[in-house]
């Protein structure tokens, strides 16, 4: 493939998901809708990467703590090590480490078993019986993940701030009573804002992207295997990038309103 | 019931139905044969509105669907019993959560009667009550097929039933079973049914009006006598393998 084709499938591509963002949010709202999918949806997309992000977090915590306390016992100023953390987890690395983790895990899933119904032709007999698939499938799993990704972000700031915890207590010698002034200090309303406003664009962008590859899957068992792997990569660097723009050209404007 | 006017549809730049036009009366079963990629599929998908025509006109009841919206479409398709031809079951739900789909989504019928018509189709289907719980990937092929025979027919009194190759790559006595099955919903009142198949001899037993596709025309259309009469080469290639059978059925298929 050259680089023009490529340009031209991405545009193509972005032109089919920017009609279908259109049809999805068109049917978010009205009925039929499906609650006993959303609800199952929202126990197996929340309760299922509840363990993931529990772990993940707990571990980038303290990753980060190692090396912030390091850092800011040069300056002499190791206690501040609360107020660093909850900024960068609330903010930035919550946010962005949990909606990677559950890109990974739910966009992937997500893609192969809508993209596996479009190739056994289950999509066309949804259709054939009256069935909507994109209501039946895309708005469901749009409503989990846009409640979900909030609270598994809450979770996620929650273990990563205690991982600096456990951090400051036994290896930087910070008294624990420290670190958690320093934390109350800094979870301000505004920093709250800034880090929830996040998961629900992120939410939104897997499920778009990930019922989309889905739903345009060709090609048999490989052509889910491929639409699988470019539904995660697709949701990972859209997070990253609409992270940095978010943070470039909203969080100001947040901030001044507070 | 069912009648195309001068239908063409293309998937991409490749025509795959050129210029077809049928007729099928209320009541009436069809029978369309045509080897592998001549469009059989294509005009039972053009059928229940999974795709539409590039020109031409699909009428159902006399209702024009071309035009139709996805609304309409949403009301048309629970009458439509369709058998896809690689079955097509929701493989994440249960047999009777299949048989029994368009009841669950289309219908305010509680659990407990919509397991007893589900349970009634399962006998319908000459199938074991116990299956009503298993997922549909540990059956035979055989069973899946009439677990989406079962899919179909438990619409909400359809009114077309559309039968993809049923009995393609079944053992005599599933074929036969099937056939029957077929046979059994013709003769509940004004249901018309369109039947892709290869299984010429089966065919001669559900009807006596046939439709020969050949890369997308249609180059045969009438009773069967006239089928096997038909001096068309595209039509005579395709009958060749089976005529030995087929002469000896003209004489036993029911006169009009
Ligand atoms: N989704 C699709 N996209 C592109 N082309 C398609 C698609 N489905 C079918 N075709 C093409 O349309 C033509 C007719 O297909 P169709 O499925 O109607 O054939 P068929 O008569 O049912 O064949 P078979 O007996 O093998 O089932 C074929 O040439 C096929 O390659
Ligand atoms: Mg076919």
């Amino acid at each position: 493939m050259n680089l023009l084709s490529i340009i031209k499938r991405f545009a193509y591509d972005l032109q089919g998901l920017t009609f279908y963002s259109f049809r999805l949010f068109g049917k978010i709202l009205s009925r039929p809708m499906y609650l006993m999918e959303t609800f199952e949806q929202m126990y197996f997309l929340g309760v299922g990467s509840l363990f993931l992000v529990v772990l993940t977090g707990v571990f980038a915590g303290q990753g980060m703590a190692l090396q912030f306390s390091i850092e800011l016992a040069d300056f002499g100023s190791k206690n501040y090590l609360g107020r660093v953390m909850v900024i960068a987890i609330t903010r930035e690395l919550g946010p962005v480490l949990c909606g990677l983790m559950v890109a990974a895990r739910v966009a992937a899933g997500i893609t192969a078993e809508i993209g596996s119904m479009k190739s056994s032709e289950q999509i066309e007999a949804l259709r054939a019986f009256g069935i909507d698939p994109i209501r039946k499938l895309a708005v469901p799993r749009f409503w989990a993940l846009m409640v979900m990704l909030p609270v598994l972000t809450i979770v996620t700031d929650f273990v990563a701030i205690y991982g600096g915890y456990i951090i400051a207590v036994y290896i930087a010698n910070i008294s624990g009573a420290v670190y958690w002034t320093n934390v109350t200090a800094k979870l301000t309303l505004g920093n709250f804002i800034i880090g929830l406003s996040k998961p629900f664009i992120f939410a939104a962008i897997i499920a778009i992207i990930s019922t989309y590859m889905g739903f345009s899957t060709v090609g048999g068992t490989r052509g889910v295997g491929r639409s699988t792997t470019e539904s995660v990569v697709a949701c990972s660097i859209s997070i990253l990038f609409i992270n940095f723009l978010f943070t470039r050209l909203l969080v100001p404007q947040i901030q001044g309103l507070l | 019931m069912i009648r195309f006017e001068n239908v063409s549809f293309s998937y991409g730049k490749e025509p795959v139905l050129r210029d077809v036009s049928f007729h099928v009366k209320p009541g009436e079963t069809v029978v369309v044969l045509g080897i592998s990629g001549s469009g059989k599929s294509t005009i039972l998908k053009l059928i229940a509105g999974l795709v539409q025509p590039d020109s031409g006109r699909v009428l159902i009841n006399g209702h024009e669907m071309t035009t139709a919206s996805e609304d309409e479409w949403s009301r048309v398709r629970p009458k439509i019993g369709f058998v896809f031809q690689g079955g097509a079951l929701f493989d994440s739900m249960t047999v009777g959560e299949n048989i029994g789909f368009t009841l669950i989504e289309h219908t305010d019928k509680t659990m407990d009667e919509i397991e007893v018509t589900v349970r009634e189709t399962l006998r319908f289907l000459n199938l074991s009550e116990d299956l009503i719980d298993i997922l549909p990937d540990s059956l035979s092929g055989g069973m899946q097929r009439r677990v989406s025979i079962g899919r179909a027919v438990a619409a909400v009194d359809p009114m077309i039933m559309l039968y993809d190759e049923p009995t393609t790559g079944l053992d005599p006595i599933s074929t036969e079973a099937i056939t029957e099955l077929i046979l059994k919903l013709q003769s509940v009142k004004g249901v018309s049914s369109i039947v892709v198949t290869h299984q010429i001899t089966d065919a001669f037993e559900v009807t006596n009006h046939f439709i020969v596709l050949h890369d997308g025309v249609m180059v045969f259309d009438g009773p069967g006598e006239k089928l096997v009469q038909v001096q068309d080469e595209r039509v005579q290639s395709f009958l060749a393998p089976f005529m030995q059978s087929v002469k000896n059925i003209p004489a036993v298929c029911p006169e009009e």
